[in-house]
């Protein structure tokens, strides 16, 4: 088992014939995906490599039944496509493009609450059944299939680095998420702690938190209450000064709101085991569950 | 984007939202002319950089004549001004904003946000103006007003009432006011601010409402459909290093320790500020050079940490993952070449053909010190200092 996404996963790649999009899109495929269309508009109709392209999101879900979505399509043009996946039927939507102005995302967001559909992003690395299906820009290799543990992260590169330690030690992952890096995303740690929650095969969650915003600690009142597995987690950005955004547009500290230190204490509080050193979050992970 | 008081009052005027005359002044000469230019005294001679808590630190004067106006003016342009956001070292006054007084019977507060939890512009108001909002909302939390507008459908009147009676406002100025607001959001929205504040909003003797300060930031994330606002951006209120870098679209910020990093990713950036901070050393930056790192980035990284003097080692810290590591350790060797190291720089990565990579580094013949995991690589570099 595993969550969002499996072998089932029909996908559609909006933006697939971008650098970025044919790129990870062979990645994907290449990694055992069944992607089954792309979205590129003015160019319906072509191929990229075996996969037919379409104009538009709602005519590649017509032909093909596609039922998630995978995003690369440019900041100024991201919300649009975000909302004409949401409109097509398609019921997983992963934004992996960075740079979305946050008013565009503010507005997203609020369409989306009239829809069923769940989006995932975007500035984030995706979603990675480990074995079955990678949607995003993730190293595939790095992840072991089978679980047991569930990972959940705002951030890219920090999540593959701590998969990388936890394969390493032979600890597997049933699934793989990130939320992403800005201040107004998709799915939130609450929403994949749930899901992690209700998965028989995942007995265990990695969480992967940042400073700004306060998620960590509503998450943290969230695990106490309705998280019977254990968790592990981090905080990244103790060191980093007020005021300043730390490259995600997300992680800065305002005034005394959103500091690292207030997280660790929320998770701490609520039953968590922090890890406050990067480097030994595996072992950590490896003594604790 | 930060920009200035001045700059925010220009766009405030230009959206119908009063605030006292007045003008910009980059010299005591100009300062005089605006000052006899407003007509009568008192006038206000207010140092623009960006950063708040200017009047606590010296930064606004009131001059009752030319004369004084003149010596404040001299005062305060060159001076290093402190506030509790600048830091200890300070921040030199190059510009002036000089206004006309204004007779005050009551100062507000009110600010627009985006709201990250509700996905929501929300107006937040109070009649505690001109404190720090920080601490009326940590003390007094109840003083605050704060509404949600729904950002699909826009203000509505209702929360123009709901704002306004709140503050209390008499009768006379609630329909200035609620103009004040209304165009307050479209300024908002139209030129995507993550930010609007005003502190003071006054009401004065004669009910009229007036932004007596002004402060405005802008996403950069949407700088691309507001090309002028663009020119608003003030490199003298940026550090040197940080320009450089936002020029290769490099995520850096200069900080006070002494072991320099480059790391893919904001995440992991930070994270590694975090272990070299454990290991016992101090990060002197943050460097994000993007999740997909390339050999050309890590150079421009490289040089640009270079040049910072408190610079005693360097930690490179990539996970690539897809990334050839091969490959990629020969970017690192040729920009070290290219760029010159005279420091340790300790070199920690992972991803495809990583054992090859190790080797090009290792017989280099340069100062570059492999590293096997994170822990080892915060180690090695705390050690190296």
């Amino acid at each position: 088992m595993s969550i969002f996404v499996n072998k089932e996963t029909r996908l559609v790649v909006q933006g697939i014939t971008g650098k970025e999009g044919q790129f990870h899109t062979r990645q994907c495929i290449e990694y055992g995906t069944n992607v089954v269309a792309g979205v590129t508009p003015g160019k319906g109709g072509q191929t990229m490599d075996k996969v037919p392209v379409f104009n538009t999101v709602r005519s590649a879900v017509e032909a093909t039944g596609a039922n998630t979505s995978m995003i690369f399509v440019p900041p100024p043009f991201c919300a649009d496509a975000i909302m004409e996946a949401a409109d097509s039927g398609v019921a997983l939507i992963i934004a992996i493009t960075e740079g979305i102005p946050v008013l565009d995302m503010v507005k997203v967001k609020n369409f989306l609450a009239t829809k069923t559909c769940r989006l995932i992003g975007p500035n984030c690395p995706g979603i990675i059944t480990p074995g079955e299906c990678k949607i995003g820009i993730m190293p595939g290799k790095i992840h072991l299939a089978g679980g047991p543990v569930g990972v959940i992260s705002r951030s890219g590169t920090l999540t593959y680095e701590v998969v990388d330690q936890l394969t390493k030690l032979g600890i597997g992952q049933t699934t793989c998420i990130g939320i992403g890096g800005d201040p107004v995303n998709g799915t939130n740690f609450i929403d994949v702690l749930g899901a992690f929650e209700n998965d028989p095969d995942t007995q265990a969650i990695v969480m992967v938190g940042e400073i700004g915003g306060n998620a960590e600690e509503e998450a943290a009142a969230y695990i106490k209450a309705h998280v019977t597995k254990p968790v592990v987690g981090f905080i990244a950005g103790l060191t980093a000064p007020p005021g300043r955004t730390m490259g995600h547009a997300g992680a800065i500290i305002s005034g005394n709101s959103g500091t690292g230190q207030a997280k660790i204490e929320a998770m701490e509080q609520n039953g968590i085991r922090v890890c406050k050193n990067l480097g030994t979050i595996g072992e950590t992970c490896k003594e604790f569950f | 984007m930060k920009i200035h008081e001045y700059q925010a009052k220009e766009l405030f005027r230009t959206f119908g939202v009063p605030v006292p005359d007045g003008s910009v002044a980059f010299s005591v000469e100009e300062a005089v002319e605006v000052a006899k230019g407003l007509g009568s005294y008192p006038v206000v001679v207010k140092a623009q950089i960006h950063a708040g808590g200017r009047g606590k630190g010296g930064g606004v004067k009131l001059a009752a004549s030319e004369d004084e106006a003149m010596g404040f003016a001299d005062d305060i342009l060159g001076m290093t001004l402190v506030t509790h956001q600048t830091g200890p070292e300070g921040r030199v006054v190059n510009k002036l904003l000089v206004e006309a007084g204004q007779e005050i019977a009551t100062e507000l507060y009110l600010s627009l946000l985006v709201d990250r939890a509700t996905a929501g512009i929300v107006i937040m108001a109070s009649q505690e103006g001109g404190m720090d909002i920080e601490e009326v909302a940590a003390s007094t939390p109840e003083k605050i007003i704060k509404v949600r507008v729904d950002p699909l459908t826009g203000i509505q009147g209702y929360h123009l009432r709901e704002v306004g009676f709140g503050l209390g406002l008499p009768k006379a100025a609630l329909r200035e006011f609620s103009t004040l607001l209304k165009n307050l959001y479209t300024l908002f929205v139209k030129n995507d601010c993550s930010l609007l504040e005003i502190n003071p909003l006054i009401l004065t003797k004669d009910d009229r409402v007036m932004a007596l300060d002004a402060k405005v930031d802008i996403d950069s994330n949407a700088l691309f459909r507001h090309r002028s606002l663009l020119d608003l951006r003030d490199l003298d209120e940026e550090d040197p290093l940080e320009v450089e870098a936002s020029n290769f679209n490099l995520n850096y910020i200069n900080l006070d320790g002494n072991v320099g990093n480059i790391v893919n990713g904001a995440g992991l950036a930070m994270a590694t500020m975090d272990i070299i901070k454990n290991a016992g050393a101090e990060p002197a930056n943050f460097m994000d050079v993007g999740g997909g790192a390339t050999a050309e980035m890590v150079e421009n990284a490289l040089r640009i940490i270079l040049k910072d003097e408190k610079v005693k080692a360097v930690l490179i810290n990539i996970f690539g993952g897809i990334l050839r590591c091969d490959v990629f350790a020969e970017g690192i060797v040729a920009a070290a070449q290219k760029v010159g190291i005279t420091i340790p720089v300790v070199v920690r990565m992972e991803g495809t053909n990583v054992e090859k990579g190790k080797e090009i580094l290792a017989v280099s013949g340069l100062n570059l010190i492999n590293a096997v995991d994170l822990k080892d690589a915060a180690e090695k570099v705390a050690a190296a200092i």
